[in-house]
């Protein structure tokens, strides 16, 4: 990312001093009025009742719950999207076979489908109605309106993340370094960690970042396999969404202050783990 | 970087052991789910506590109700698709007998509980803002320009369908009124209407959060608790001509209670709603109770008022095919965006 602004840098630089005041400027105006001022909103309305009704609306069993759900849906989501991520990316950035252009449309599917539909379409496989709803209802199994059913929407939702962002880095980097490896007597695991971990792993930890935000934000996706069991299977989002309908304005705001700063937590991980290896980049590279 | 993979290893053992040791500390010795739709939500907060209570001295069983609020309608197409609802208690009869219609509660759910299985009535009121700027007094006053009406959508909530067919009551009622006149009057009341929400209290919110039009149709109860919540100086409510009585039945789920063993706690669950005490709830909750002493204690804030029913409409069957099934009434008068 940051090497493709600096590259672009001294083109922006030949420009007249006045346009480039504007065009900051704007960009900054732009930023503040959708992105600082919504988030200003959320903390003031949160804390518009005092920070006791913070902690009366975050200690509630209802909010416990939503955190852990979130938690647990993402903790299930993204490393299995990462795994499958960087398999996928792998195939597809080094090697050439018939349908590889199909598979990347097929990660890439979920980008181009609403949320709703990705959530209605474990309803209709798995749904009282749908195609295993029978038998699983037979077994005593419960996917919608039940934990797994979250967890199936959201991997469908959050899939292409973490593959998308890696196939275009490992069609660059070409096979090269991983061949020469080979040539030296590497084995597929020893070549894999030593070799195209590292040479991917800016490019994967964006991707998992990525695919952890959206994994705790999903909303549309979840709502339709929820069934809004207060308490059960209310995600962090849809349980903001409850909380507003209920009139409960502070604890609505204040589930959403939280998932704003599990957000800007992320942010914050990403920047500390860039330096910690930034400095120590020489050893590992 | 192995010191930051295995601490983020042991962040997410720790993650998941909070969880698996937090989870059983909410279960109680029988749950219950009571699949309701959306301005029930106070209401059933207050009578869960009370049933919990009532229970536990008259059985010795821990008992904890879990709600699930959505649009009638959507509530019930969940509860078709698998949500494990122990009882249904909607907006309106037509969406527990598409329940019944596909085997899962008997057939003749409506006559297990006195008055038609539904426990507490309500109306449909017009809710204004404060000094009704507008000078809405009953329903012709929707029509005047610039008048912006928020009504949910009556193919997801149950509450939009009582309003539709409150209106709908009055227009059929006026002097020479034919079924032309009657539908060229809600061809223009939703031509008033700028967005429909999926359920009720999307639309209470719309209109009394989002400050989006200038009439909300609305359950009464519902009207009340905006007027509670927002401060009764922000609106007024204003009790149109005629209205209808809104009954929104409860039913238990025969296959899921038979399934989960939970009918007998199921059905004294719903036949507790008839007690005074949850009678009392319910009137506290600006829903207007069966009980004749309990209405009598709070009459003073229901005004009387001329009311049709649903048997004016030919019952639900009959209303749910001719006004909102596919190319019903609605759809041949509603055009989104104009």
């Amino acid at each position: 990312m940051s090497e493709a602004f600096s590259q672009g840098l001294p083109v922006a630089t030949r420009e007249r001093p006045a346009t480039r005041l504007v065009l900051t400027l704007f960009t900054v105006v732009l930023l503040v009025l959708f992105l600082l001022l919504p988030l200003a909103v959320v903390f003031t309305e949160a804390l518009s009742h005092g920070l006791g009704n913070i902690w009366d609306s975050l200690t509630d069993p209802e909010a416990i719950t939503s955190i852990e759900l979130t938690l647990l849906v993402a903790a299930i989501s993204v490393p299995l999207n990462s795994v499958c991520g960087v398999a996928a990316a792998w195939c597809i950035g080094r090697f050439q076979f018939p349908g590889r252009s199909l598979l990347i449309t097929l990660i890439e599917l979920p980008f181009s489908v609403s949320p709703v539909i990705s959530g209605l379409v474990w309803v209709l496989l798995f749904g009282a109605n749908g195609w295993f709803g029978p038998m699983l209802d037979r077994a005593g199994l419960r996917i919608i309106f039940a934990v797994p059913g979250l967890v199936l929407a959201t991997v469908l939702v959050t899939f292409p993340f973490v593959a998308r962002t890696l196939i275009p880095l490992m069609q660059e980097q070409g096979a090269s370094e991983e061949e020469a490896a080979i040539t030296l007597g590497a084995g597929f695991w020893q070549m894999f960690w030593r070799v195209t971990l590292p040479n991917i792993r800016w490019g994967l930890l964006y991707g998992v970042l990525l695919c952890n935000a959206r994994a705790m934000g999903e909303f549309g996706a979840v709502a339709v396999v929820s069934g809004h069991i207060r308490g059960q299977t209310m995600t962090m989002p849809l349980q903001v969404e409850a909380l507003f309908n209920d009139y409960d304005w502070v604890g609505a705001f204040t589930i959403a202050g939280l998932l704003s700063l599990l957000a800007l937590v992320t942010l914050a991980v990403k920047a500390a783990l860039e330096y910690r290896i930034g400095e120590r980049s020489g050893a590992l590279l | 970087m192995r010191y930051a993979r295995l601490t983020r290893r042991g962040a997410l053992g720790g993650m998941l052991g909070t969880l698996a040791a937090t989870r059983p500390a909410i279960a109680a010795d029988v749950t219950l789910l009571n699949v309701s739709y959306d301005p029930t939500r106070e209401l059933y907060r207050a009578i869960n506590r009370a049933f919990a209570e009532d229970w536990q001295a008259k059985a010795g069983q821990r008992v904890t109700v879990n709600q699930s609020h959505g649009g009638s309608g959507a509530q019930a197409r969940a509860v078709l698709d698998g949500l494990q609802a122990d009882v249904v208690t909607l907006a309106l009869a037509a969406d527990i007998d598409a329940l019944a219609r596909r085997g899962l509660i008997a057939a003749d759910w409506q006559r297990r509980l006195p008055n038609n299985a539904t426990p507490f009535t309500s109306t449909i009121v017009l809710l204004v803002r404060k000094g009704n700027p507008q000078g809405i007094h009953d329903w012709p006053d929707l029509l005047k320009p610039g008048v912006a009406v928020i009504t949910p959508n009556p193919k997801t909530s149950g509450g939009a369908r009582w309003n539709f067919l409150a209106a709908l009551g009055w227009a059929q009622k006026q002097p020479n009124a034919t079924a032309a006149t009657a539908e060229a009057f809600l061809r223009d009341l939703f031509h008033q209407v700028p967005v429909l929400d999926t359920g009720a209290r999307g639309a209470t919110n719309s209109f009394a959060q989002r400050e989006l039009g200038d009439v909300l149709i609305a359950w009464e109860n519902d009207a009340w608790l905006a007027r509670k919540e927002f401060g009764a100086e922000a609106f007024e409510i204003v009790y149109p001509s005629l209205s209808i009585l809104a009954e929104p039945p409860v039913a238990v789920v025969d296959s899921v209670v038979d399934k989960r063993g939970s009918r007998e706690v199921a059905q004294a669950y719903l036949e507790f709603l008839y007690t005074p005490k949850a009678q009392d709830i319910a009137a506290q909750n600006y829903y207007r109770p069966r009980d004749l002493a309990v209405a009598t204690r709070y009459a003073e804030r229901y005004p009387e008022l001329k009311l049709v029913t649903i048997q004016d409409f030919g019952g639900w069957e009959t209303a749910q095919a001719a006004y909102f099934a596919d190319g019903g009434l609605f759809d041949r008068i509603y055009t989104p965006g104009k």
